[in-house]
């Protein structure tokens, strides 16, 4: 599957889960911030993701487990570098350049962009391929 | 009015499947509204499809929550697909047929598939079906102060299982 392909399922998966237009569903746009998506709807497009794309996602491998909770990597409302840490090590699909600038606690929900899911994906199916 | 929408569990694989039926009454108040005689139209006493997701919601999450031992508060978090093809009168029998597709920390996703027996003896007709997110509360409270009692699964689900013969977890 390329990388296109693998976008438009991902594409259609969202407009599915969140009832938002497939022009919205754009590579930069933010599940939350843009997409509207809750807590709840993540747990959705787990679900059907795994129904799409035929793999198991296990819990806290797509989306994190708590841990901007962790008294140990958040501190005075910043995710610290050990945080930082942590989270680019368990969400290997995640580009963190944008959210080091001001890693405020505040903004962790904006990492999780459609580009995100697309390259959980590819990561998923073994594949490397780019557009 | 108790808020149970389903009557009896007639199968239950725990953690994977249940099967609920509900006998729609021409005693139950809301028929009469829902819907009442206006001008020359006759009356028309329906189930509302809201309360068929209920009971659809009711067989999901007593699924889910019993696949964790009643420990989490389930609730209904997202109907992320739902069909209903045709209305369900008094007389005759809804039968709702839950899965259990996926459960974790978090919550629990179910598929509920929607019978409708028009008439005793009559086989059921596949009327719809809906899919079904529930939150286990504690792990997705967002700030929200929750009572530490599982105030989800009360007296009237536990005599709803034992009157189908569920056994309840310890």
């Amino acid at each position: 599957m390329t990388h296109d392909e693998i976008f438009e399922k991902v594409q259609e998966t969202l407009v599915d889960a969140l009832g938002v237009d497939e022009e919205e569903v754009t590579p930069e746009a933010v599940l939350t911030k843009d997409l509207e998506a809750e807590s709840i709807d993540f747990l959705d497009i787990v679900f059907k993701l795994e129904q799409v794309f035929g793999f198991k996602i296990e819990q806290g491998e797509l989306f994190p487990d708590n841990v901007a909770q962790d008294p140990e990597y958040v501190q005075g409302g910043k995710v610290t570098e050990k945080g930082i840490a942590a989270l680019k090590e368990k969400l290997p699909h995640v580009d963190f350049s944008e959210f080091e600038k001001d890693p405020q606690v505040s903004r962790v929900g904006d990492i999780f962009t459609v580009d995100a899911v697309v390259n959980f994906v590819e990561r998923k199916l073994g594949q490397t391929t780019s557009a | 009015m108790r808020w149970m929408w389903i009557d009896r569990i007639l199968e239950h694989v725990p953690g994977e499947r249940m099967v609920a039926v509900k006998g729609v009454s021409l005693s139950e108040e809301h028929l009469y509204d829902h819907f009442p005689a206006e001008g020359s139209r006759e009356a028309c006493p329906v189930m509302p499809a809201t309360l068929i997701l209920e009971g659809c919601a009711q067989t999901g999450g007593l699924l889910a929550g019993h696949a964790e031992r009643f420990k989490q508060k389930v609730l209904l978090a997202k109907i992320a697909r739902a069909r209903l093809e045709r209305e369900a009168a008094p007389g005759q029998i809804l039968r709702y047929s839950a899965t259990l597709v996926r459960l974790d920390d978090f919550g629990a996703h179910t598929i509920i598939d929607i019978d409708l027996f028009p008439e005793p003896g009559a086989p059921p007709v596949r009327i719809g079906d809906a899919e079904i997110v529930f939150s286990h509360a504690d792990q997705n409270r967002s700030g929200l102060e929750l009572p530490e009692e599982n105030f989800v699964f009360g007296d009237t689900f536990t005599t709803l299982l034992n009157s189908s013969g569920i056994e309840i977890p310890e």
